[in-house]
């Protein structure tokens, strides 16, 4: 149990030293984006009746940073430690595949986590929120950190150089945040589209999220519940297989 | 029980045999060293046994837990250098004792790693930031990091290569008492100085395998032996000395220094009494010792 709190608490205080870079930076592009979209479709866009645009982008922007910082948090710590060399700390005590993972993905919830409250505060002066069902708020939050996470350390073990990470990042995790709906309701998109958004993993978490704020959603939330409880399960059984393996870690 | 065991482990990366059926066993309290040229497979072995690589084929286990279906305990035995510098730059050199230690499941560990960073003499540095640190400062740190959790088995991966002499000696100083203490010290090195005057048995890799295994003594005796060179004024060395000459070229013609294999003190009284026979007139003479580079470059280069 030593091991795990202390690969956590290293992990911890690896992103709360540099919180500048870690923290404070993904708050200020988020309310950018409040700011700017908010400004030019404020009055233009309405999704659900009642509830204003900038009121509907804030929980979205709040999810979108909840995820993205969760998987560049174990995303980046991996990549870096193997990059420098500094991975064998963690590789040469007697750590199990448990604990490697339960640290690096909780500690990447706890940053995601972090910086979406960080957003929050800040948007949430710029529109009037209710909380309608503050459970799924927390619900979906940690779900959605939990899947990026260890997206994140899948993709760190899998990656052997930066570059290789980028891809991952920008081919696979930011299409797959923008195309789930944080802008917009997949409503109102034509049918093919709809049909393809509701493909996506990521549309789930950010509509359930939404639901906790504002009552309504494209989806029932126990549904979206489901499903992402269920694509949590598969990544994180495929991440602990990978761990165990020593794929990529353990030569 | 040994402290570490190796059964025919091997080892390829794509078309390249790493390592090809190497067995050694090492036991408790020895200081043993893991000798060969570059890419003889060294790292490789110790890889294998920290866990860091996994072997194809054999097992390692440490004092008697393999190293891979019973890794929690066979790690909590064995304590690494690495041979890379590596370091974690976000982190006091404190900070980083500390959540080494706490990887290996140790809470208050304070007084311990005081002693290590005296030892080491790190002191002075214990809060200085590791990318603060010089080379060598950060190799002591890898030192420290190996031995937080007090190791019955130390495996030190060429420490001392770019490392200046006080190091040098500061880190010998210390790991020789570790051993007298009754920790098991494996050690790879291309210093042979260092490991003739370490080691009490050196391994000898090259090419994946094992090809001399010893103590170091009886293996400088054994392969090497010593060398009587004698310079003749007059005369030509007699035919039955010939068999001794160590340089086949030295018996080409016109050459008058020899360096003759003596195994045995009481084989120089019989070579100098085979040249007085013979009436060749003795310029200069002196013994050599051979030492650990000699049976090194002999082993090496084939030669037994």
């Amino acid at each position: 149990m030593t091991g795990f709190q202390t690969l956590f608490y290293k992990e911890i205080l690896r992103f709360w030293k540099v919180a500048t870079q870690t923290v404070a930076a993904p708050v200020l592009t988020a309310v950018l984006y409040l700011l700017i979209f908010g400004h030019v479709l404020e009055g233009h866009v309405q999704v659900y009746p009642g509830v204003k645009y900038t009121a509907f982008l804030v929980p979205g922007l709040v999810m979108m940073s909840v995820l993205q910082n969760a998987f560049a948090n174990s995303s980046s710590s991996l990549i870096q430690s193997k990059i420098t060399g500094n991975l064998v700390f963690v590789l040469l005590p007697p750590l199990s595949h448990w604990e490697i993972f339960g640290a690096y993905v909780l500690a990447a919830v706890v940053r995601g986590v972090v910086v979406g409250t960080g957003v929050f505060a800040v948007t949430a002066w710029f529109a009037h929120m209710s909380f309608v069902a503050p459970w799924w708020i927390a619900i979906f939050a940690l779900l959605g950190a939990a899947i990026l996470a260890t997206m994140g350390l899948i993709a760190g073990i899998w990656a052997e150089k930066f570059d290789q990470l980028a891809a991952f990042q920008n081919f696979l995790i930011m299409p797959a945040t923008f195309l789930s709906g944080v802008f917009y309701s997949v409503h109102s998109l034509p049918p093919f589209w709809q049909a393809v958004s509701h493909g996506n993993p990521f549309f789930y978490m950010i509509d359930g999220f939404r639901y906790g704020f504002f009552g309504q959603s494209d989806i029932n939330p126990l549904v979206s519940c489901g499903v992402v409880i269920v694509f949590l399960l598969v990544l994180v059984s495929f991440a602990v297989r990978l761990l165990k393996s020593g794929y990529k870690l353990r030569h | 029980m040994a402290a570490i065991q190796i059964q025919r482990v091997e080892k390829s990366y794509r078309s390249l045999k790493a390592l090809n059926g190497v067995s050694l066993t090492i036991e408790e309290g020895e200081f043993f060293g893991l000798l060969g040229p570059n890419g003889a497979g060294k790292t490789t072995l110790i890889s294998i046994i920290a866990g860091l690589n996994r072997a194809d084929a054999g097992s390692v286990a440490i004092h008697g837990h393999d190293v891979v279906s019973d890794y929690r305990r066979a790690r909590q035995l064995l304590g690494v250098v690495p041979q890379e510098l590596v370091f974690d730059p976000f982190f006091t050199v404190r900070e980083t004792l500390r959540i080494q230690s706490g990887y290996f499941g140790l809470k208050n560990n304070d007084a311990w790693i005081d002693e290590v960073m005296h030892h080491l003499d790190l002191t002075s540095k214990a809060d200085a930031n590791m990318r603060a640190l010089s080379g060598g400062m950060k190799r002591r740190v890898l030192v420290a990091q190996a031995l937080v959790h007090k190791p019955p088995v130390i495996v030190l991966d060429e420490p001392t290569a770019g490392v200046d002499v006080e190091l040098r000696q500061t880190l010998w100083k210390f790991v020789a008492r570790l051993n007298r203490e009754g920790h098991t010290v494996v050690l790879t090195t291309h210093y042979l100085e260092e490991a003739q005057a370490l080691c009490n048995r050196v391994a000898m890799l090259k090419g994946g395998q094992v090809v001399a295994l010893d103590t170091t003594s009886s293996l400088i005796k054994r392969i090497a032996g010593s060398q009587l060179i004698v310079r003749l004024a007059s005369g030509a060395l007699p035919d039955e000395l010939r068999p001794l000459v160590l340089h086949p070229d030295e018996l080409t013609p016109g050459k008058r220094q020899y360096s003759l294999r003596v195994n045995e003190y009481t084989e120089v009284e019989l070579i100098l009494a085979k040249l007085r026979l013979s009436g060749a007139q003795i310029e200069d003479l002196h013994l050599q010792q051979a030492d650990l580079e000699d049976v090194f470059i002999q082993i090496m280069e084939g030669v037994k």
